[in-house]
């Protein structure tokens, strides 16, 4: 079957351009409840639980947990080179903007899809945060 | 916790930027403030904010932790400055700890003494307390300002009717470096509106009681905005800071009201600006009870009390050194209380700290509960009077209870 490609406006919030395979969770997402080696969640009850987040597209509702946690979560995974390759998101709060700018990922929301009808877990996903532009293959 | 809907906007960004906000992004100001603006621009896209607002002040809840250390750094090497004042949180008392206790990490040291090195640079009030507000860089009403920290966030918008969003200690430097934020959030008047209306229907007897109620109200309301009814007695300053931390602990809680106590509406109706509330919550002295034994994990011998998460004021250090007044902690607990250097600097002047010491407690600057610095305690078991310290984990155990509860389990070695 033919790989078929389809290209969505979206909004930058941290620019920047980096593709990957996606990682879809339906859940809010805390960084620091990671491994931080390996990038692996580690959360209790979390639908990524055991699937790490290393070098994917991140598809995520919004962020959670103290800015003190959260920012500290990722930075130590970019240390690390297991952070995300770029982040897309719902809902935005200032807590996750500060993360994804110190880390430099490009980080975008307001996908004109839904970002969980549109993209499936191991979608091949570009991100080009500048060009306010998301483009997916779909895995067949 | 209802999700909040998707947003549909814009998908390009239009903040407006003065000729001067220009010129600091641009870099003509240097790297530092330019890098400051970068993130206040970023934030401010994020909000589809229309422009950027003076404010007043600021208050980073520095951390001595390296994404914390990554950033201003970056700002101080910069060249930038705090063009308001800018007060920071604590971090640790690095020449008495490591005199104290000889097993904290070279490393961890090193980020610590970096980070405090960095924020003098940039020209930060080193106040290192997470309770700022009460003296060293104090909001008035209205004025806009950038406070990250629990308490404060919380307590500048309600108890004072200052208004700042929730800032990560990050934003809140930055805003300290540009004397600015973009407008958003808790900066515009209709979304200072209550979501919730919690119906307290037992009386209050002190701030372990409404340390609970943060918790519960926290837990319940999750994100929003809760309106507080049925409280009957006026509530102290530590009533509210506590309640204010932590609401921020199990959930994330920006603003509150208590019409009749906090500024911004007197009735429960304005506080809601005429909508109805999206959920009604009732809190009953079962639910506090409940709450508090939750929070306990275990029970008999303790290794040390830890007092102070938040720092504690003058009138708490007071009350803890009239409970131990004449008494001795008993050998083999440590017993601390951090507060900030304003605070001791007072208790000192009174002799508390000497009372305390006396009874062989110590009193702690310019240190959190949540720093490497007490790794002497990672497989022991303590008592504390705040959840929240409780919540971090770095200690083996911690049971949970009223000061005076603390004070007497110090003394006897043991709780049940």
């Amino acid at each position: 079957m033919k790989d078929h490609e389809t290209t969505f406006r979206c909004h930058k919030i941290i620019g920047g351009h980096a593709e990957g395979e996606a990682l879809v969770s339906h859940m809010p997402v805390c960084f620091y409840l990671t491994d931080p080696k390996t990038g692996t969640v580690r959360e209790k009850d979390h639908d990524l639980k055991g699937k790490s987040v290393a070098g994917k597209v991140l598809v995520f509702p919004s962020g959670k947990a103290s800015s003190v946690v959260q920012i500290d979560g990722l930075y130590k995974l970019a240390q690390n080179g297991v952070a995300p390759k770029a982040l897309i998101v719902k809902d935005v709060e200032t807590v996750l903007v500060v993360s994804a700018f110190i880390v430099k990922i490009p980080l975008v929301d307001r996908l004109e899809k839904d970002p969980f009808e549109a993209i499936k877990t191991g979608d091949f996903v570009k991100v080009d945060a500048d060009k306010c532009i998301v483009t997916l293959t779909e895995q067949e | 916790m209802t999700e909040p809907p998707m947003r549909v906007g814009r998908t390009v960004n239009r903040m407006h930027l003065t000729k001067e906000e220009e010129q600091i992004l641009g870099g003509e100001l240097g790297e530092g403030a330019q890098k400051a603006m970068e993130m206040l621009v970023a934030i401010g896209d994020a909000y589809d904010a229309e422009k950027m607002i003076p404010i007043t002040r600021a208050h980073a809840a520095s951390s001595g932790q390296e994404g914390d250390l990554y950033f201003v750094e970056l700002l101080a090497n910069g060249g930038a400055r705090c063009r308001v004042p800018t007060s920071t949180n604590p971090v640790y008392d690095i020449p008495f700890f490591h005199k104290t206790f000889e097993r904290i990490p070279k490393n961890e040291a090193n980020v610590a003494k970096r980070v405090m090195e960095a924020y003098r640079r940039v020209g930060a009030i080193l106040s290192w307390s997470c309770v700022p507000y009460l003296y060293e860089n104090i909001p008035l009403f209205a004025e806009n300002v950038a406070f990250s920290e629990s308490s404060a966030t919380p307590y500048v918008n309600s108890v004072i009717g200052a208004t700042t969003n929730r800032e990560a200690a990050q934003s809140a430097l930055a805003s300290g470096v540009v004397g600015k934020t973009p407008l958003y959030g808790l900066h515009i008047k209709e979304n200072r509106k209550g979501t919730h209306l919690i119906k307290v229907e037992t009386t209050l007897r002190d701030e372990f009681d409404y340390t609970l109620l943060g918790y519960y109200v926290g837990k319940h309301v999750s994100y929003g905005i809760p309106v507080l009814t049925g409280i009957t007695r006026r509530p102290t300053t530590e009533e509210l800071i506590n309640f204010c931390a932590m609401t921020n602990v199990s959930g994330a809680i920006s603003m509150f009201y208590m019409p009749g106590f906090t500024v911004e509406a007197d009735t429960a109706k304005k506080a809601f600006q005429g909508d109805k509330p999206q959920d009604t919550i009732t809190v009953s002295m079962h639910d506090l009870k409940r709450a508090c034994e939750e929070l306990q994990t275990t029970s008999g011998k303790l290794d040390f009390v830890m007092l102070g998460c938040p720092h504690y004021t003058l009138k708490q250090i007071e009350e803890a050194a009239r409970l131990l007044e004449g008494k001795k902690i008993r050998r083999g607990v440590d017993f601390w209380i951090c507060t900030s250097g304003t605070t001791k600097l007072l208790a000192e002047r009174d002799g508390l700290v000497q009372t305390i010491e006396r009874a062989g407690g110590h009193v702690v600057v310019d240190t959190c509960i949540d720093e490497p610095c007490w790794i002497a305690y990672k497989n022991k078991t303590g008592m504390t009077d705040s959840p929240k310290c409780a919540y971090y984990r770095r200690f083996k155990e911690v049971m949970v209870g009223r000061l005076n509860d603390c004070v007497e389990a110090a003394v006897r070695g043991r709780r049940e």
